[in-house]
């Protein structure tokens, strides 16, 4: 008999994750620590203006500087001169507009690739910059939401006719009928800042031409199959001839999604001149030139009845995309379809306007258009409760799905997106426990002492779900090696999640080792034809899913490899940490079965490995609730997270350190997202917030004690059970702190955008005179 | 973000890096910790033709008391002077302001001279050399001259260093008996330049009255601002909470901070008000003795 309950043994204990020995200890190998000898380095002349026609471009003076190798302009890229593909298009978008490798005729957006040039060193490379004389002509340019919209606007790409990149609507029950009978009916405009993902290691790529005419090219990504796939494209090469790696990545938070113009330029100018080429971006250029997110107005107005139940949501909102649409309408989207959330709504009127302005593209930074949706139906709630004197965790009580009617059909159908049915949850249970880990029914009393004291103290609280582990695929490969030792290949990109630790832990339950036994090798086009990346929350989901059944067929193999060696029936035989072991004793180690297997007769693989690709058949839904108290300084109205709980059901727990290691990490995107950062820019569409000391990424210090807890609702849809735990932290933590703060001001501010500025608060309290 | 070619010189003496500056004129830069100077040379926003790092010159680091007067060579990190007891004894209000200088990784590459030759008017020092009157001991071809805190900051980054002058030593009055401090700030993160910096120190006579009062403000103006209308108020009088809010009121009036990205003028007028206040009453008890350091 083989051993079925080996699998509960390494899958959701808190092993220590393989990385960080290497990550720690400054051992990582990252894009800029591969070397490559006798190579180039790029930089990037980018447009100082957000929108303008590009005319001559004249790069003599930068050409004859000593150690400049070549410097090229749109119209010497050859095949590669022409749009960037869309990610991931929607039917709603015609002719979207995407970035090209180096501006053509127009640039728009500051920040925008003009020209590429090639030198011995970065500070040769930055000279030869100063030395490009470009003639813009600057054009009128779009800076805001707002300004798009207006009548008679200017356009943020001249020659068409107005900003809007695509509109999608989606309409359930009678929302009509539901606003007509309201007991009350609440309206209301929020808006949610433009931010953007920090990663310590900014983007960079190097790509080495091979004598046989072959490319092999590092880059900081998520998803090295997709870069492939756009460099044989805009190179006009077989996908065979590129080989793509992602290797260590220090951070990426969904912007790394994206194929970039550098991948590009980086790429064709090795092939070009027959030399490994690198660039790294620094932190200015990332800035300006990484794709950005968040960014929405929201009109939305919410019909309840006396009880405080919602009866219709009606929802008209515009989405900032930027100056290109790499990922289509995937932000405004998402936003949409998550306006239903946890809660049971009857009717819901629903539609997004995604409108082009000149700024760098609005394209998936963690959570996806889900913070945006999650806020303003969070903030709904807290107004239900105040107009109707409500407690705010009452409200969402009542209008929160019963578990007991999972599977739960929103009977939500979005274009590009299909119908919206929820696998498992229970959001009443995650609720009880935050408020229960955040000390909820106690919390009044200590605020009103805190009061006594001139301390303002506020509680918020927040749900929702996502939807994750999207299709198509994603695939794994596993192999044992003639020592025994066993190889996982599972290409998706890892940025942080901990891929080397969770992955050997699925595999080594299947084949009864210790998960130090399983190598996972990441990241890499060579090891797997086909492959999708890591975004979304799906890794787990889906290329975990393929690592088990990779693993399952492995074992299989195993078994039926030592049948034959043995001359004994499968059924008798036990796969342990040693090997296959038959009950008279005599175990055959798996590296052994390597050697024996290609000597086996019939069918089958000349040793041990399996690939899997694993297809969901529909999306899994996370959930999760926090709760955020606050303290406001009565003088200056500064704002401290005193503390937060979050209670997470991402289904079966692989690992609860990593879980507990994103889960923490969104947290802290969601306190920046609340309270600190924010893109903005001027008038004229320039970015203003380029360094640290502008743009303000919460320290440490800013980022509260983070309460952690479960709620376990296994997914249907893939074998783990699991749903994933990626995009989490970051999506319910603006909305909690929001309501805390006016919680803290007893209701004489109201929070209707963030981040939230200190200097809005004060002028709160100097109007209501609080606390004084 | 690489800076553009220059050339490095690295003297060992006050007087080479004299000769140095006089030779090369407007083309030379003086490096002096770099925290400031390192950000502006990559992103190219500086860019001299010859750095002369001070590092080396061993006459300009250092602190030593002489008399009643504490002199800190400009070359002194950040670092060394607020954990220097000398300092802490002479002259608390410095190292109370000095933890409040950016993250300990930059106080311990950042220099007290460069500081305040850089002349932030959000950062820390040139309040803290305002509020104590410091003198600013400048060395030049033609030997050294002395100059006030007024004198010495002219605007926006911006002081009255000629080409071919280095800041060589701060001069910190050492602080009588019955005197208090405080620094006080307020920032978005922990280790911002703050929206609003108040340096105070009070001196009381023997009679309990206000002898001595000084109010300076970071983030208010284009050089550290002394808040000369709320010291009058307080003067010669036993401090009471009256005179206090009279002095924070004052402060409002006599400020007139600009708006950025950070905060309106009209916030950080208010922000002066109420951190002086903060800062006054800690710095009259500190003198009265009733709370310590």
């Amino acid at each position: 008999m083989t051993q079925d309950n080996a699998g509960e043994r390494w899958i959701g204990s808190a092993v220590r994750r393989f990385e960080d020995l290497r990550l720690l200890t400054g051992r990582g190998q990252f894009v800029d620590d591969i070397r490559l000898p006798g190579a180039l380095h790029g930089a990037v002349l980018r447009s100082p203006h957000a929108h303008a026609r590009v005319g001559a471009i004249d790069v003599a003076g930068a050409l004859a500087l000593p150690g400049v190798v070549a410097v090229y302009t749109a119209a010497d890229l050859g095949p590669a001169d022409r749009p960037l593909p869309v990610m991931i298009a929607h039917p709603n978008q015609a002719d979207p507009a995407t970035q090209r490798p180096l501006a053509k005729e127009f640039v728009h957006h500051v920040g925008d690739p003009v020209a590429f040039v090639v030198a011995e060193s970065r500070y040769i490379a930055e000279d030869a910059l100063d030395e490009i004389a470009v003639d813009y002509e600057p054009l009128s340019a779009v800076a805001s939401l707002e300004e798009a919209v207006a009548l008679g606007a200017p356009v943020a790409h001249a020659g068409r006719e107005h900003n809007v990149a695509g509109e999608v609507s989606a309409t359930t029950g009678d929302p009509g009928a539901a606003f007509a009978s309201a007991y009350k009916v609440l309206d209301r405009e929020l808006r949610i800042h433009r931010g953007c993902a920090q990663p310590m290691e900014t983007r960079g790529v190097a790509a080495l031409p091979g004598a046989d005419g072959a490319l092999t090219v590092w880059t900081s990504t998520q998803a090295p199959h997709r870069v492939r796939k756009v460099l044989a494209e805009t190179l006009e090469r077989s996908e065979e001839t590129v080989r793509v790696i992602s290797p260590d990545v220090g951070g990426a938070f969904g912007m790394k999604g994206n194929v970039y113009p550098e991948e590009v330029l980086v790429a064709c100018a090795a092939l070009r001149l027959g030399r490994p080429v690198r660039w790294f971006e620094d932190r200015r250029e990332h800035f300006l030139a990484a794709t950005q997110e968040r960014d929405q107005i929201h009109r939305v107005s919410v019909a309840v009845d006396e009880q405080g139940r919602i009866l219709a949501l009606r929802d008209h909102f515009l989405h900032d995309t930027g100056a290109y649409v790499p990922y289509g309408m995937v932000v405004a989207v998402n936003t949409l379809y998550h306006l239903h959330g946890p809660y049971r709504i009857p009717a819901l009127d629903l539609k997004v306007t995604s409108v082009y302005t000149n700024k760098s593209a609005n394209a998936p930074y963690r959570g996806a258009g889900r913070p945006q949706a999650t806020f303003i139906l969070e903030r709904m709630m807290d107004q239900i409760a105040a107009e109707l004197g409500l407690d705010p965790a009452e409200v969402r009580r009542r209008n929160l799905i019963d578990p007991a009617a999972m599977p739960y059909d929103t009977g939500l159908r979005v274009a590009g997106r299909g119908a919206i049915i929820y696998d498992s949850g229970d959001y009443l249970e995650t609720l009880s426990k935050a408020l229960a880990a955040i000390g909820y029914d106690d919390f009044q009393k200590r605020q009103a002492e805190a009061r006594i004291h001139g301390r303002l103290l506020g509680i918020g609280v927040a749900c929702y779900n996502e939807s994750s582990g999207s299709g198509p695929f994603e695939g794994a490969k596993v192999r044992v090696d003639r020592n025994g030792r066993i190889f996982v290949y599972a290409p998706t990109g890892d940025s942080g999640q901990g891929h080397e630790t969770t992955f050997a832990q699925i595999c080594a339950d299947v084949l009864g080792v210790t998960p130090d036994a399983v190598q996972v090798v990441t990241g890499d086009t060579g090891t797997l034809p086909y492959g999708v990346g890591t975004f979304g929350t799906r890794t787990a989901a889906l290329a975990g899913s393929a690592v088990l059944v990779a693993s399952q067929e492995v074992k299989a193999r195993a078994l039926s490899v030592a049948a034959a060696v043995l001359g004994r029936p499968e059924t008798e035989l036990e796969l342990h940490a040693a090997g296959v072991m038959a009950p008279d004793g005599r175990v055959l180690p798996l590296g052994r079965l390597v050697d024996q297997a290609p000597r086996v007769p019939g069918e089958g693989v000349p040793g041990l490995e399996a690939t899997h690709y694993f297809r969901p058949e529909a999306n899994v839904w996370p959930s999760g609730a926090c709760a955020a108290i606050v303290e406001v300084e009565p003088r200056t109205g500064m704002v401290r997270v005193e503390q937060i709980a979050f209670v997470h059901d991402c289904g079966v727990v692989l690992n609860p350190l990593t879980v507990q290691g994103q889960v923490e990490g969104g947290v802290a995107q969601g306190i920046a997202g609340a309270l600190f950062e924010e893109l903005r820019y001027d008038e004229q569409g320039q970015l203003l917030t380029t360094t640290f000391m502008d743009y303000l990424m919460p320290t440490a210090m800013e980022v509260a004690p983070i309460r952690h807890d479960h709620v376990v609702c296994p997914s249907p849809h893939n074998p783990l059970g699991v749903k994933g735990a990626g995009e989490s932290g970051v999506i319910p933590v603006a909305p909690a702190i929001a309501q805390a703060i006016e919680d803290a001001l007893g209701g004489r501010m109201r929070v209707d955008r963030v981040p939230v500025r200190p200097e809005e608060v004060w002028q709160a309290l100097a109007a209501g005179e609080v606390g004084s | 973000m690489k800076p553009a070619r220059f050339q490095y010189c690295d003297p060992e003496t006050l007087d080479e890096a004299l000769r140095l500056l006089a030779e090369h004129g407007d083309d030379a830069k003086i490096l002096a910790g770099g925290q400031s100077l390192m950000p502006l040379l990559n992103m190219r926003l500086a860019r001299p033709a010859v750095l002369v790092d001070l590092s080396r010159v061993p006459e300009l680091a250092g602190i030593r008391q002489e008399g009643d007067v504490l002199i800190i060579g400009a070359m002194t990190r950040h670092r060394e002077a607020e954990t220097s007891p000398l300092v802490r004894k002479c002259c608390p209000l410095l190292a109370e302001a000095l933890g409040h200088v950016g993250h300990l990784a930059i106080r311990t590459r950042g220099t007290i001279g460069g500081s305040l030759a850089h002349a932030d008017p959000a950062a820390e020092l040139p309040a803290v050399a305002a509020a104590l009157e410091a003198e600013l001991v400048i060395a030049g071809p033609e030997g050294r001259r002395a100059v006030k805190p007024e004198e010495f900051f002219l605007t926006y980054l911006m002081t009255s260093l000629a080409p071919g002058e280095i800041l060589a030593e701060i001069h910190f009055p050492v602080m009588t008996a019955r005197s208090g401090w405080a620094f006080r700030e307020v920032s978005r993160r922990h280790g911002d330049f703050a929206l609003v910096g108040v340096a105070a120190q009070v001196t009381l006579d023997a009679a309990g009255r206000v002898e001595r009062a000084a109010v300076a403000l970071t983030g208010v103006g284009p050089t550290p601002v002394r808040a000369a209308g709320a010291e009058a108020l307080l003067i010669g009088r036993e401090p009471d909470p009256a005179q206090l809010s009279a002095a924070c009121t004052a402060v409002t009036k006599e400020v007139e901070p600009e708006s950025d990205l950070h905060a309106s003028g009209e916030y950080r007028r208010h922000l002066a008000g109420a951190l002086t206040g903060e800062a006054l009453a800690l710095a009259i008890r500190r003198a009265r003795g009733e709370v310590g350091v």
